[in-house]
């Protein structure tokens, strides 16, 4: 290897430490609510600044506040399910439409593919959306959270990039044994692409587990908000009557401060935890998307 | 000669779309449900933009209601919010195009320099951290950081702010709104400048190598040629979507005390149509919105057909 000039020591060095603040600077936001989750409930209201250990003596006395709540527990279960609902309807559709739209002998398919892709480009918007939501009567129902607007246009468009480039020969293979296009995406794409299909699933499922919009226009029925709105109720409404409503006994007397940063805590813990594994994979689908973008 | 084989192209043509037809039967019925849904769900939305103009009223209905014409744009160009909204979705926009646009770059740039496999990999896991978390939390967490007594309000402070808590301010709406997404979106952002970089020629490095460059005269003249095209087609991206912001983190982020810098078109299209019913009005806002932000696309698109040779569509 050739011998690094002074010069570019120096930068070494000085791209080592940049980076290594960077670092910090992610994590550190994330880290301070997680101290803050876990500190003495009598001491943080008067603590100001960043918490980089948590202030007195640790206490899980919020998590068990949180846990015990039923309006926390119920948009917690609600989310499970919208999260679950929403990501294999979408799914199942992107998986058909990626498939159809990735075979290549179709005399309607630059027909197809436009209804689709003009849909990214131009909307109906807020109003005319809510009000079809309102007219199928899915207003205050869990259907609003799992079908309406659900399917993306461009997860489409990046699983059928990844379908059209199995090699024909398979499909080919498939034909002489006698398979219809139903068997053959049955036996043959999707066998090939659970790369693909993981990405796709994880895309959608991080953004049905996050999103909140939604649910705030098409509910008002408390019992079905999903945790992301009970999470803005309680942190940035600033409204925790919902939870100290229905939670009797001296600890939320106590607790009442760490409320917000624990419930901060569960409903991002999952993200966290899942994280980790689910990037590879993540950085598979953005690189699809930018061949295709 | 195309006359003379007119009819004859056109016999073939409704045999063509038969024959197709008949081979491709099982994958057009697949895709009946995927139709059925967009149409549903996106075309049927899209006429209803037609309540734009008119005076929109629920017993009468969409095709019954009384025609106005463009009476709700003509309002909405006189109000006296009409400044307001365009001014603070631009100027979100333009600063956020100037500053988190090149904050990927560098860092790629950076994280490119670093020999370390094992850093290199962990720098970049860690940056992708703060994409999983939802808008809600990060929301959360800026209110925390800049309520009075906050991290952030208290830097500030230190510095000579008198104004207290930061999310309060509207002059600090645009800084905290614009800081937060870059955030959050830098890591992710990165990764398409990494793919690109990971994909020039070595061979390239080397050879300027034995003529004598440096690695900050490499970078001038092999990686950043190298993922210039990369870096243009995105730039056309972020400029036709100017007038779209993240009205959802906005409606989080806001209160009546920064109207006056956060207030956008879209965030004001939520609250004249959901929160005080006006169905028409907020349409005809949020119509103008995407005409003018279909315009720029197309232009930002004819534009980057012409100095990269690729485009959207």
């Amino acid at each position: 290897m050739i011998k690094r000039s002074r010069g570019e020591k120096i930068f070494g060095v000085f791209n080592f430490i940049l980076l290594s603040l960077l670092c910090i600077i992610f994590i550190l936001p994330v880290w301070h609510v997680a101290m803050a989750s876990i500190s003495d409930p009598g001491k943080i209201s008067a603590h100001s600044g960043l918490i980089l250990l948590p202030v007195g003596k640790p206490t899980l006395g919020g998590y068990k506040l949180v846990m015990q709540n039923s309006a926390i527990v119920r948009s917690y279960l609600n989310t499970l399910i919208y999260v679950t609902g929403a990501t294999s309807f979408s799914l199942v559709m992107t998986t058909i439409a990626a498939y159809v739209l990735s075979r290549k002998n179709l005399y309607w398919q630059g027909l197809m593919a436009g209804i689709i892709a003009f849909t990214m480009i131009f909307s109906g918007g807020l109003i005319p959306g809510y009000m079809l939501v309102k007219n199928l009567h899915m207003l205050d129902t869990r259907w609003a959270m799992m079908v309406p607007f659900v399917v993306s246009a461009y997860n489409i468009i990046i699983m059928r990039t990844s379908f059209a480039q199995i090699p024909e020969e398979l499909f080919d293979a498939a034909r002489i044994d006698g398979a219809g296009y139903l068997k053959i995406l049955i036996t043959v794409v999707i066998p090939v692409s659970k790369a693909i299909i993981a990405v796709i699933t994880l895309f959608y499922a991080i953004h049905f587990w996050n999103s909140w919009f939604s649910a705030s226009i098409y509910l008002t029925d408390r019992t079905l908000y999903p945790l992301q709105l009970t999470l803005r109720e309680v942190v940035l409404l600033a409204s925790d009557n919902a939870i100290v409503v229905d939670t009797d006994g001296q600890d939320i007397m106590i607790f009442r401060p760490l409320i917000k940063y624990a419930t901060i805590m569960v409903s991002t813990l999952p993200m966290l935890a899942v994280y980790p594994f689910a990037q590879r994979y993540f950085v598979t689908g953005v690189m699809i998307g930018a061949v295709k973008g | 000669m195309k006359r003379a084989g007119d009819s004859a192209y056109k016999k073939s043509r409704a045999e063509i779309i038969k024959a197709d037809f008949k081979r491709n039967k099982v994958l057009y019925f697949l895709f009946i449900p995927v139709l059925v849904y967009f149409i549903i769900f996106h075309y049927i939305p899209m006429a209803g933009v037609f309540m734009a103009f008119e005076d929109y009223n629920i017993k009468k209905g969409l095709f019954g209601s009384d025609l106005v014409g463009f009476a709700h744009f003509l309002k909405f160009f006189r109000s006296q919010y009409f400044i307001r909204v365009l001014r603070n979705t631009l100027l979100i926009s333009f600063y956020g195009l100037l500053f988190s646009f090149p904050f990927p770059i560098i860092f790629a740039l950076c994280l490119n320099e670093v020999r370390r496999k094992g850093f290199k990999k962990a720098v970049q896991t860690i940056s992708y951290l703060p994409y999983f978390i939802s808008v809600v939390v990060v929301v959360s967490i800026l209110f925390d950081f800049t309520k009075s007594g906050g991290v952030l309000t208290n830097a500030a402070t230190a510095f000579g702010w008198k104004g207290g808590a930061l999310i309060s301010s509207p002059k600090w709406f645009r800084t905290l709104f614009i800081g937060s997404n870059i955030w959050q979106h830098l890591g992710y952002s990165a990764i398409i400048y990494i793919s690109a970089l990971s994909g020039i020629d070595p061979e390239l490095y080397d050879a300027a190598k034995i003529d004598g460059a440096g690695r900050w005269k490499q970078t001038l003249y092999i990686t950043l040629p190298g993922i210039a095209s990369t870096i243009v087609v995105l730039l056309i991206l972020r400029m036709g979507s100017i007038m779209s912001v993240g009205y959802e983190k906005i409606i989080l982020m806001y209160k009546p005390a920064t109207y006056e810098t956060a207030d956008v078109i879209s965030s004001y299209v939520y609250r004249v149509g959901l929160i005080q019913a006006n169905y028409s009005y907020s349409t005809a806002i949020n119509l103008f919105n995407s005409v003018v932000n279909f315009i720029v696309l197309a232009v930002a698109n004819k534009l980057g057909k012409k100095i990269s040779g690729s485009g959207l569509w």
